[in-house]
């Protein structure tokens, strides 16, 4: 009996003091004070940090201001489609960060992916969720010619401008070519008809008309090179760490807001990916997000970097302004990597929380789903997992909440 | 010693367990404090001497840059016409180069291009070098800490 009295009596002290430890432990990890390694960090985030926008030499009108202005036009015209139904603005919608807060894009018919925002876009080399596109401009032309979202083809388009927006496209890029006698719908990617119709042209008024679709992407491509990230109440807080000053006013984050900050930046290893003023590092992973049953099997990024490179609108393509030297995310990209199986790309966080559903098609439906699919970090449907699986307690997936908040400039979004 | 005793030592080990698992998973992913981060090795068997250098050295995370790579043989002679592969990675991450780098030119006098390279994360990385020229072929390996 006295035995059991004792072991019961070490038991307790025993509990006592890992429960000593772990509020040590706690109290080390508590978002009251930054090391300054972390503060770093926090200020290597800010978007303070942001570069210029990087130059894109494969269009030679990205920064080209009556291009740009082009490009809005275009951006929001529904005649630029088949149906004469859907713009660009259809699922990138203005008021919603440029996303339209489905699963899955819905334009013509039902896409298989998340329609992405566009602030900062500029900034990725690489365009959608796989990667497929190497320029804003080259992945501008894709929706237009997919019979899930735009639905047109090569020669409508240029019929199109031709008969409404002819003045405004020559005194940017010149004389518009000679459609006489070009069908008005025929493309490469289209029906069987319109396919047969474009083999039927001679192959230099093809590459005429393929100059006026490329143009039309590199217009709309410098319209999006305009849509910036906005200040957001991190950015304020993070200025203030990284002049060494107390944040003041909303600047000042809370409890809460600090220990998910500490998180995301420490143990939780967010920023190890979601990294700098972008919280992108534009690069490709896979972490175990589910495959959707109804739709087809996606292997990501390692099916968008032999997509990317058989292009005939990418970097080292004709229809691309830049040298073949200028070309070095193409040439230098690694076509062989295993973990890019189901890899995509990593977005950006700012704005993310008021913009769900998550991932590249949707799968999950809230913030706090998506804290946990990390925290648990499932066996991915294919490829291999770069996740670890984290402890994290309530409090700590409500503090890295709490912070990701922070990265939203809390204008209520409209419908 | 009597159960206590053991009880004690035994849930003693837990709360270093404890600790140690807490203390891992926030410093895990920091660079090794002793990594060896010279920018001038012999290679392994010691064939050449090499000596790498970032042709802008303000080059930053996750912009893809180059890098001008030097080797010579172990006595000291420029080696021309060297093969130079490149590979490397994040150990801590079990993850390879995001591109893949190529020597792009020579620029004589032992002197190489690498082109392409970029490294999209903050941490350690290994950046290692297979060279194959007149004397055999070789590895060296070096660190790097974003």
């Amino acid at each position: 009996m006295s035995r059991l009295i004792s072991a019961s009596e070490a038991l307790r002290r025993a509990l006592a003091s890992i429960a000593v430890t772990m509020l040590v432990l706690a109290a080390g990890c508590s978002g009251d004070e930054f090391t300054d390694s972390e503060k770093a960090t926090i200020a290597s985030l800010s978007l303070d940090r942001l570069p210029p926008l990087p130059a894109d030499p494969s269009n030679r009108f990205a920064d080209d201001r009556l291009a740009a202005a082009f490009g809005a036009t275009l951006f929001f015209e529904p005649r630029l489609s088949g149906h004469g139904d859907v713009s660009c603005s259809t699922c990138h919608q203005v008021d919603r960060q440029f996303q339209d807060g489905r699963p899955l894009g819905r334009a013509v018919g039902l896409t298989d992916r998340r329609t992405m925002p566009l602030a900062g876009v500029a900034f990725s080399p690489w365009q959608f969720w796989d990667g497929r596109k190497d320029s804003l401009w080259a992945q501008a032309l894709g929706p237009l010619e997919d019979a899930r979202e735009h639905a047109g083809n090569r020669t409508a388009y240029a019929h199109f401008v031709t008969a409404s927006l002819k003045d405004r496209y020559e005194r940017i890029f010149g004389p518009l070519p000679d459609l006489a006698g070009v069908p008005r719908n025929a493309g490469p990617l289209g029906t069987a008809e319109e396919k047969a119709a474009w083999q039927a042209i001679p192959e230099a008024k093809r590459a005429e008309i393929d100059t006026v679709f490329a143009n039309i992407g590199k217009s709309i491509a410098a319209f999006e090179r305009s849509i910036r990230h906005e200040e957001t109440r991190f950015d304020r807080f993070a200025r203030a760490i990284a002049a060494g000053e107390a944040p003041q006013g909303d600047a000042a984050l809370d409890e809460s807001e600090r220990l998910g900050l500490k998180l995301f930046i420490g143990r939780a290893n967010c920023v190890t990916c979601h990294a700098g003023p972008r919280f992108s590092d534009e690069h490709f992973h896979n972490t175990g997000v589910p495959q959707p049953p109804e739709l087809p099997e996606d292997s990501g990024r390692a099916a968008g970097i032999p997509k990317a490179l058989a292009d005939p609108f990418n970097c080292l393509g004709r229809y691309s302004d830049a040298k073949p030297e200028q070309c070095g995310e193409l040439r230098f990209v690694a076509k062989d990597d295993p973990l890019m199986v189901r890899a995509f790309k990593t977005p950006s966080l700012r704005g993310a929380v008021s913009r769900p559903p998550y991932m590249h098609s949707g799968q999950i439906a809230t913030i706090e789903d998506v804290i946990e699919h990390y925290s648990s970090a499932p066996k991915p449907p294919k490829g291999e997992s770069e996740l670890q699986p984290l402890t994290l307690s309530e409090r700590e997936k409500k503090a890295l909440v709490a912070f990701l908040k922070t990265l939203d400039t809390g204008r209520p979004l409209s419908n | 010693m009597g159960l206590k005793g053991r009880i004690g030592i035994a849930l003693g080990a837990v709360v270093l367990a404890v600790a140690a698992a807490v203390g891992y998973m926030m410093f895990a992913m920091a660079p090794p404090s002793d990594l060896d981060l010279a920018r001038s090795k012999k290679t392994a068997k010691g064939l050449y001497a090499v000596e790498i250098a970032p042709e802008n050295p303000a080059f930053e995370r996750n912009t893809l840059h180059s890098w001008v790579v030097t080797v010579t043989t172990a006595d000291g002679a420029p080696v021309e016409g060297a093969e130079i592969a490149v590979d490397g990675g994040m150990p801590q991450h079990g993850h390879g180069l995001p591109t893949a780098p190529q020597v792009t030119a020579a620029l004589g006098d032992g002197r190489y291009r690498i082109e392409g390279v970029r490294f999209n994360m903050s941490g350690w990385w290994e950046f290692k070098l297979h060279i194959k020229a007149a004397a055999g072929e070789d590895d060296v390996t070096f660190n790097l800490s974003l």
